[in-house]
C-alpha cells in the first residue's frame, strides 16, 4: 500500500513537490479572481514563470 | 526483453498489458463523461502543468548544463547488461522477468497516453475523435521510424523533452485557467500566444542558467 502510494506520489507530484503546490495556489488565486472583474487570466502564466524558476533555481543550488 | 530475454515472454506481457489498459480505458472513459467540463478542465489542466512543468524542468536543466545529458545508447547497453545476467524464474511456461518488465513497461507509459487522449477527448467533447487521433499518431510514428530512421534518431532527446515540456504546460496552463473560471482574451486564439510565452520564457531560463552555470565554473 505504501509503495502503491509512493508511486502514484512520484507520477504526479514528481520530485519537486513545491511546482505542485505553487500551481494549487495558483489556480485557487485565479478562481477567486475570475468572480471579480480583474484579468484573472494573468495569474497562472505568471505562475507558470516564477514556479519553474524557482524550481531550477533551487536544482541549480543544490549542485 | 525481446532481445535479451526472449521474444515469447515479452509479447505475453506486452499483450496482458495491453488488455489491462483496454479494460481501464473502457471503464474510465464514460465515467469521464459524466464529470462537469469545468470541473474536467480545472483537474486536467492542474495535471497537465504538473507534467509539463516536471518535463520542462529537467529539459532545461539539462540544456543549461546543470544535469547531464541522457545518452540512450549507454542507458541501453546497461538496461541489456541487466536484464541478460537476471535469474531466470520460469512460470506458466513463461520467463517471469521478461514477462513483468514487458508488463510494467506497456502498462505505465500506455497508461500517460490513455490519460491523455481521454482527458484532451473530454475536455474538447469527443473521446472517440482523440482516439482515432492517437491512433493516427501511432501509424504515422511507425511509418516514420521505418521511412526515416536516420535523420530522427539524430534529433536530440533533450530537444523532444524540451517540446513535450512545452506543449503541456501550454494546454495545461489553458484548460486550468478555463476550470477556474477565466475567459481567455480573443478565446481559443490566445492559445499560441501562450505557447510563444511559454517558449520565450523557457529559452530565457536556459540563457540565464547557462550563463550562471559559466560563471560558477
Amino acid at each position: 500500500m505504501r509503495r502503491f502510494g509512493h508511486f502514484w506520489w512520484d507520477f504526479v507530484v514528481g520530485d519537486d513537490w513545491r511546482v505542485a503546490a505553487g500551481i494549487a495556489i495558483a489556480l485557487g488565486v485565479t478562481a477567486a479572481l475570475a468572480t471579480t472583474s480583474a484579468p484573472a487570466w494573468i495569474v497562472l502564466p505568471v505562475a507558470v514563470a516564477l514556479v519553474l524558476w524557482m524550481s531550477l533555481a533551487r536544482s541549480a543550488v543544490r549542485r | 526483453m525481446g532481445v535479451t530475454r526472449g521474444w515469447r515472454s515479452a509479447l505475453a506481457g506486452t499483450a496482458a498489458a495491453s488488455a489491462a489498459l483496454a479494460v481501464i480505458v473502457a471503464a474510465l472513459g464514460p465515467a469521464l463523461t459524466v464529470i462537469p467540463i469545468e470541473v474536467l478542465r480545472l483537474v486536467v489542466g492542474a495535471l497537465l502543468l504538473v507534467f509539463g512543468l516536471q518535463w520542462l524542468r529537467k529539459a532545461i536543466l539539462r540544456a543549461s548544463g546543470w544535469r547531464a545529458l541522457r545518452d540512450e545508447g549507454s542507458v541501453f547497453e546497461r538496461e541489456a547488461a541487466a536484464a541478460r545476467t537476471a535469474a531466470t524464474d520460469e512460470r506458466a511456461g513463461l520467463d517471469w522477468y521478461g514477462f513483468t518488465v514487458s508488463f510494467k513497461g506497456v502498462l505505465l507509459e500506455g497508461l500517460e497516453v490513455a490519460f491523455i487522449v481521454l482527458t484532451f477527448g473530454s475536455t474538447q467533447g469527443s473521446i472517440p475523435l482523440a482516439v482515432v487521433g492517437a491512433a493516427a499518431a501511432v501509424v504515422v510514428v511507425v511509418i516514420a521510424g521505418v521511412v526515416v530512421r536516420g535523420p530522427l534518431s539524430r534529433v536530440p532527446e533533450n530537444t523532444l523533452a524540451f517540446a513535450v515540456g512545452v506543449m503541456l504546460t501550454t494546454f495545461g496552463t489553458f484548460w486550468g485557467a478555463e476550470g477556474a473560471g477565466v475567459d481567455w482574451p480573443g478565446g481559443d486564439a490566445s492559445l499560441p500566444v501562450v505557447l510563444a510565452f511559454v517558449v520565450v520564457v523557457s529559452l530565457s531560463y536556459v540563457t540565464a542558467l547557462r550563463r550562471r552555470r559559466v560563471a560558477v565554473a
